[in-house]
C-alpha cells in the first residue's frame, strides 16, 4: 500500500510532496526524519500535508512515505489511565525514551505492546456474532473492559481463548479472521451506532445549579466559558468525580503547560469518591499544549473523541472535556491561512461551523451496535478574546450547544460559587427532561425549577430600582422577594465543593431544599399580608439554620427541622 | 549539508524584509543563509519557504541596498546559537554578538533557537517563591519559579524603570541556589539602550546577567529573533547548569509589530487587527519556555513586558498573552499621574500562580491571609472613594472612613517604593501589618486568629 515520493516544497508545518498517490488524510511520513503528517489538500500530483512536527530543516528532495492509512487511534485495553499527546502517543513513553523535552520523528505506539490481559471470552465456539458485539472481557484495573468485534467483521466463532494476551495476540478467529484486543480506527470518522436516542435523561452531576437550573442531557454538549480565573478547573473536576458518567476524557488542547501539570498531577492525585479507587481508573487525559506542534493540536479533540466513542461503544456513559475549543479552532485557522485558503470570519476558515458542528454531533446517546445502552456528554470550554462571546467560535459553538453554563469572574471576585451566572446560563434541554424530573424527583420539581428563576429574574428587575432609589422604597412585598432570591443564592446555588457533605447534593436534597424555600417564601408573602413587619419575616431564626443545614452530617434530618420550625415561627407572625 | 559552498546570484524578486531566489540544490526551511552585496557587504537571513526551484529568504538586517547581482549562500544548518556559561555580564546585540567590545563567545555549546516543546509529562508544579523586591509582587502578586508573570503597561508608564529594579533586586532564598537574569530588549530605542547598559553596570546586576540589546532601528526581523536567543541560553543556564533564571522580555508589542510586519511582507492572510493568524502559537512558544521540570534543579521565570496600544487590555497583545501567562501585573496610569512609583494596579493584577509559592516554609505562614486582607480592604476604600466624590467625608461613618483612608495609605506605603528600595518579604509583611493596624480589629477578617496574635500583638 505504502507509496514512497518527494518533498517538493516546505513552509512552516505546511508541505506539498509528489509522488505519493495519496488519497485524502492519509498519514504520511515526511523526511529524513520520518515526521508524521496527515494530507489535507490534493492537486494533481501534488499532496499537501500538515506536519505534527516542527519541519525546521526539513529539505525540498527528502523522501516522503505514504501509510495509505488515515489518522487512526489504536483501541483497546490500556488506554484508561494514560495520558496521551494529541496524536495519541504516551507522554511518559515518550519522555522516557527522549527526556524532558519533545523531539521529532518518534513513533510510540498508543497501546504497550508488552503488557498481558486477561482475557475472558463470554462467547463461544460455534456462535455466531456481529460487528460491535462483546466477545469477550479484560478487567481495565477495576473497570470492565467489552471486547467487541471490530466493525468489518462477523461470522462464526472459530476459535476463542481464555487466556493472558498482549493487545496484538489473537484472542479469536472470527469468520476466518484473527481477532486481537486491539483494533484501529480511523479519528475523523464517527464510530457507527445502531440508533441515536433523544437525549432525555440529565447528567446529573449533584451540582445543584448544573442539576436543577441548567441540566445537560446525557448525549448532549454544553459549553463554557474558560476566561481566567472562573473556576473553570474546579467545575471540570467536579464534573469529573460526581457526575454520573463512569468514564472520564480530558482533553487539554491548547492550554498553558503549568495548567496541564496542574491536571497531570492533580487529577491521579483525586480519589473517585464513589469507588474509592483513584479517579485515574477510568479517565484517558489529552495533553497539547500550546507550543506543541498545531497540527497535533488540531487531531487531538478527535483522538479524545474516539477513545470516547470507543467507551460508549462498551455501553458506558462518557464526559468528555475539551478545554479549549477556542485553541482548536484557532490550530484550524493557522493551519488554513498556511494553505491560502480564503478566510472566513475574522480569518477562520469558513468551514468552522462545519468542523464544529460535526464534532459536537458525535456527542450522543444511543444503543450501540452490541445492544448496550451508552452515551458521550461534551463539555467544550470556549475562551473568547478579551472575553466577547460575539466572536465566531463561541457563536458558533453556541448555536450548536444547547447548554451555556455562563462562569463569571464577578461571581467569583464576590466568593459566590460555583460562579456560574444564573441570568446568562442557560440549557434548552429543560422541556426535554422536565418528564424525567417530574417521574423520578417529585411531580412539581419543574415547576418549582421554573418558580425559582422567575424569583431570580424578578431581583434582577428589582436591583436596577434598589439601585436608584434605594431598598427602603420597595413594597413589602418585594422586600420578602429580593430575600427569597438571596436564600435561593446563597443556600441553593452556591455550594462549596471542598465541604464534604456540600460537595455533592443528590437530587432528592436539591428537591427538599428548593422545596423548603418555597415554603418560607408562601409563609413570608402571606405574613406580609397579615401585616408582619419585613425584618422579622427575614430574621426568623429558622432561616438562619437552614443556612447551616446544607453543612451539618445530618442535613436531611436538618431539613426537616427547620421544615418544622418555619411552621412554628410563621405560626407567631399570625400566618 | 553538503552544498555548502555554492553561490547562486539568482534573486528574482525583492519584496519588504524577504528575497526570492531561484536555486538547483534542495534547500531546507528555516536554513541560514548569507547574502554578498555587490559593495560587498554581508547580511544575513534565514529560509521561510522552500520548493524545488525558489526559496523565499528573510533578512535579519533588512533588504535595503540588495539588488538582483546580490549572491546568496545557503549555509546549510539552521540558526544555532553558542551558549557558555562565560555569556554572564556580558552585553549582546539582538543578533547575539558582543556589544560591549569583549571578545566573541567561545561557545560550550550550539543550540537550536527554536527549542522543543516541555514535554508536559515532565513539568514539574511551579512552587518556589522568587523575591522581587517589589512589595506588590511579592507581598500581593507573588511570582513563583517557572511562571511567566506578564507586566501589562502603557506607553510613557515607567515599565522599563521597574524591569531594572526587578533585574537588578529579584534573587531566590535558599543556600546554594544559583541565580541568574537574562535580559532581551527589543526595539528599544538608543536612548534606552544607553540607560540600561549604564545601569547594569552601575548597579552591578550585570555580573549575574546576560543582555540582549535589539534596538529600534535594527530590522524587524531580527527582533523575531532575539527573544529565541534569550531564551535558549535560559534554557542551557536553568536546564544543563541547574541555575535559576529569570528572563525579563521587554517589549512584546515591539515583538509583535515585527511578526505582523514579517506577516504582511510575506503576504500572509491577516488575523485580528492585521497581526498573523499564528501570533498565539507564535507567543505561546516563547512564553512556554518557562517551567520546572521534574528531577532538575534550575528552572526559567518569565516577566515579559508589554505595552498595551491605547491602554486597552482587550487588544490582540494583551489578550493572546493573558491566555498563556499566569496571570498579570497591571500598570496604572492613573497612579503613574499621582506621582507613584512602580504604579502597579493591584486591584486588576493577578498571579495564578500565588498559592502554591506562598505561606509556611515558602513565604511566612501568615502571607495569605494578610495579602487577602489587604485587597479586601483597598478594594473596599477605592468605592468609597468614588462615593465620597458625591456625598463628601463627612456623611461616612467611622469604619468606612478608615477604609478610605487605609486605600490612601496602602497606595503611599505598600505600592509607593523607591527605585533603589528592596524590600524582603519580611519588610512588605511588616509594613503590611504596621498599616493594618489603622483598621479597626473587627475589619480583620481574614486573618487567622493566631497570626493576627503573633504578628500585631492585637489580641
Amino acid at each position: 500500500m505504502s507509496k514512497e515520493g518527494v518533498i517538493y516544497r516546505v513552509s512552516g508545518p505546511v508541505v506539498i510532496a509528489t509522488g505519493i498517490s495519496a488519497r485524502m488524510y492519509d498519514v504520511v511520513h515526511v523526511g529524513e526524519e520520518q515526521l508524521m503528517g496527515e494530507v489535507i489538500k490534493i492537486v494533481g500530483d501534488y499532496s499537501t500535508i500538515q506536519v505534527y512536527e516542527d519541519t525546521s530543516g526539513v529539505r525540498p528532495g527528502e523522501p516522503v512515505t505514504n501509510t495509505g492509512n488515515p489518522l487512526v487511534v489504536e483501541l483497546g485495553p490500556g488506554l484508561l489511565q494514560s495520558v496521551y499527546d494529541g496524536i495519541q502517543r504516551p507522554l511518559p513513553v515518550l519522555r522516557e525514551r527522549q527526556g524532558d523535552f519533545i523531539e521529532r520523528g518518534v513513533s510510540v505506539p498508543g497501546l504497550d505492546r508488552e503488557k498481558k490481559w486477561d482475557f475472558k471470552p463470554t462467547v463461544k465456539v460455534g456462535d455466531t456474532v456481529s460487528e460491535g458485539q462483546t466477545i469477550g472481557e479484560v478487567m481495565e484495573d477495576t473497570m470492565l473492559h467489552k471486547i467487541m468485534v471490530p466493525i468489518g467483521v462477523e461470522g462464526k466463532v472459530e476459535k476463542i481463548d481464555k487466556g493472558s494476551f498482549t493487545v496484538e495476540e489473537t484472542v479469536a478467529v472470527i469468520g476466518g479472521r484473527n481477532v486481537t484486543m486491539m483494533q484501529k480506527w480511523p479519528v475523523r470518522e464517527p464510530r457507527p451506532v445502531r440508533e441515536k436516542y433523544l437525549p432525555d435523561i440529565p447528567l446529573i452531576t449533584g451540582q445543584r445549579v448544573l442539576d436543577t437550573m441548567f441540566p445537560l442531557a446525557k448525549g448532549g454538549a454544553a459549553a463554557i466559558p474558560g476566561g481566567f480565573g472562573t473556576g473553570k478547573t474546579v467545575t471540570q473536576q467536579q464534573l469529573a468525580k460526581w457526575s454520573d458518567a463512569e468514564i472520564v476524557v480530558y482533553i487539554g488542547c491548547g492550554e498553558r503547560g503549568n495548567e496541564m501539570t496542574e491536571v497531570l498531577t492533580e487529577f491521579p492525585a483525586l480519589e473517585d469518591p464513589k469507588s474509592g479507587d483513584p479517579l485515574m481508573n477510568r479517565t484517558v487525559l489529552i495533553a497539547n499544549t500550546s507550543n506543541m506542534p498545531v497540527a497535533a493540536r488540531e487531531a487531538s479533540v478527535y483522538t479524545g473523541m474516539t477513545i470516547a466513542e470507543y467507551y460508549r461503544d462498551m455501553g458506558y456513559n462518557v464526559s468528555l472535556m475539551a478545554d479549549s475549543t477556542s485553541r482548536w479552532a484557532e490550530a484550524m485557522r493557522e493551519i488554513s491561512s498556511r494553505l491560502e485558503e480564503m478566510p472566513g470570519e475574522e480569518g477562520y476558515p469558513a468551514y468552522l461551523a462545519g468542523r464544529l458542528s460535526e464534532f459536537y454531533e458525535r456527542a450522543c446517546r444511543a444503543e450501540t451496535l452490541g445492544g448496550d445502552e451508552g452515551s458521550i456528554s461534551v463539555i467544550g470550554a470556549v475562551s473568547p478574546p478579551g472575553g466577547d462571546i460575539s466572536e465566531p467560535v463561541s457563536q458558533n459553538t453556541l448555536r450548536i450547544v444547547r447548554v451555556f453554563w455562563a462562569l463569571d469572574t464577578k461571581l467569583r471576585e464576590r466568593r459566590h460559587f460555583p460562579a456560574i451566572n444564573w441570568l446568562t446560563s442557560y440549557s434548552l434541554y429543560d422541556k426535554q427532561l422536565r418528564d424525567w424530573y417530574a417521574a423520578n424527583v417529585a411531580e412539581d420539581f419543574p415547576e418549582l425549577r421554573e418558580w425559582a428563576m422567575i424569583i431570580l429574574q424578578r431581583e434582577s428587575e428589582l436591583q436596577e430600582i434598589v439601585q436608584l432609589v434605594g431598598s427602603d422604597a420597595l413594597p413589602d412585598e418585594q422586600k420578602i422577594t429580593l430575600e427569597i432570591s438571596r436564600m435561593i443564592r446563597e443556600i441553593f446555588l452556591q455550594q462549596n465543593a471542598y465541604h464534604p457533605v456540600d460537595t455533592y447534593s443528590p437530587m432528592e436534597r436539591q428537591y427538599a431544599m428548593l422545596k423548603l424555600i418555597r415554603k418560607y417564601a408562601d409563609l413570608a408573602y402571606k405574613a406580609v399580608e397579615a401585616g408582619a413587619p419585613v425584618d422579622r419575616i427575614a430574621g426568623v431564626p429558622a432561616r438562619q439554620r437552614f443556612v447551616r443545614a446544607k453543612l451539618e452530617e445530618n442535613i436531611d434530618e436538618e431539613l426537616e427541622a427547620v421544615s418544622r420550625d418555619l411552621d412554628a415561627e410563621f405560626k407567631e407572625l399570625g400566618v | 549539508m553538503t552544498n555548502v559552498s555554492k553561490e547562486y546570484k539568482t534573486v528574482t524578486e525583492i519584496a519588504g524584509p524577504l528575497i526570492f531566489v531561484e536555486k538547483t540544490e534542495p534547500v531546507a526551511y528555516q536554513e541560514m543563509v548569507s547574502v554578498r552585496l555587490s559593495d560587498g557587504s554581508m547580511r544575513r537571513g534565514q529560509v521561510l519557504d522552500s520548493s524545488e526551484k525558489m526559496v523565499v529568504v528573510q533578512i535579519f538586517e533588512g533588504t535595503s541596498g540588495i539588488d538582483l547581482d546580490a549572491s546568496v549562500r545557503f549555509l546549510g544548518d539552521t540558526m544555532k546559537m553558542p551558549v557558555s556559561k562565560d555569556m554572564l555580564g556580558r552585553i549582546l546585540t539582538g543578533a547575539g554578538d558582543p556589544l560591549d567590545g569583549g571578545p566573541p563567545i567561545t561557545p560550550e555549546k550550539r543550540l537550536d533557537i527554536v527549542g522543543a516543546a516541555i514535554n508536559p509529562w515532565a513539568r514539574d508544579n511551579p512552587e518556589d517563591f522568587i523575591q522581587t523586591g517589589i512589595s506588590t509582587i511579592d507581598g500581593m502578586n507573588t511570582l513563583v519559579r517557572g511562571q511567566k508573570l506578564p507586566i501589562f503597561s502603557g506607553s510613557g508608564l515607567p515599565h522599563n524603570e521597574l524591569a531594572l529594579q526587578i533585574a537588578r533586586q529579584a534573587k531566590v532564598r535558599g543556600e546554594d541556589e544559583e541565580f541568574a537574569v537574562v535580559f532581551v530588549a527589543m526595539g528599544i530605542t538608543n536612548e534606552e539602550k544607553q540607560t540600561f547598559m549604564q545601569e547594569f553596570e552601575r548597579t552591578g546586576a550585570l555580573k549575574n546577567a546576560v543582555v540582549f540589546l535589539n534596538l529600534a532601528d535594527d530590522p524587524a526581523i531580527e527582533r523575531i529573533v532575539t527573544p529565541r536567543l534569550g531564551l535558549t541560553t535560559a534554557e542551557y543556564m536553568a536546564f544543563e547548569l541547574g541555575m535559576q533564571v529569570l528572563v525579563i522580555m521587554t517589549d512584546i508589542t515591539n515583538y509583535c509589530e515585527a511578526l505582523r510586519q514579517v506577516g504582511a511582507a510575506r503576504e500572509e492572510v491577516p488575523g485580528r487587527r492585521g497581526y498573523p493568524g499564528y501570533m498565539y502559537t507564535d507567543l505561546a512558544q516563547l512564553y512556554e519556555r518557562a517551567g520546572k521540570i521534574k528531577g532538575k534543579k534550575g528552572s526559567i521565570t518569565q516577566i515579559p513586558i508589554l505595552s498595551m496600544p491605547g491602554d486597552d487590555i482587550t487588544h490582540p497583545i494583551p489578550d493572546l498573552s493573558g491566555y498563556i501567562t499566569e496571570g498579570q501585573i497591571v500598570m496604572s496610569r492613573e497612579l503613574h499621574r499621582a506621582g507613584i512609583y512602580p504604579p502597579v494596579n493591584v486591584s486588576s493584577s493577578l498571579s495564578r500562580l500565588m498559592g502554591g509559592g506562598t505561606g509556611e516554609g515558602k513565604t511566612r505562614e501568615d502571607h495569605r491571609g494578610v495579602s487577602d486582607q489587604m485587597y479586601a480592604a483597598y478594594a473596599e476604600g477605592k468605592d468609597l472613594r468614588g462615593l465620597v466624590a458625591i456625598v463628601g467625608k463627612e456623611s461616612l461613618s467611622d469604619k468606612d472612613r478608615k477604609l478610605l483612608d487605609f486605600a490612601d495609605i496602602f497606595e503611599d506605603r505598600i505600592v509607593r517604593q523607591g527605585f533603589d528600595e528592596d524590600r524582603s518579604i519580611e519588610d512588605t509583611l511588616a509594613i503590611a501589618w504596621e498599616i493594618l493596624g489603622t483598621l479597626d480589629a473587627d475589619q480583620i477578617t481574614r486573618i487567622d486568629r493566631k497570626h493576627i496574635e503573633k504578628y500585631s500583638g492585637r489580641v
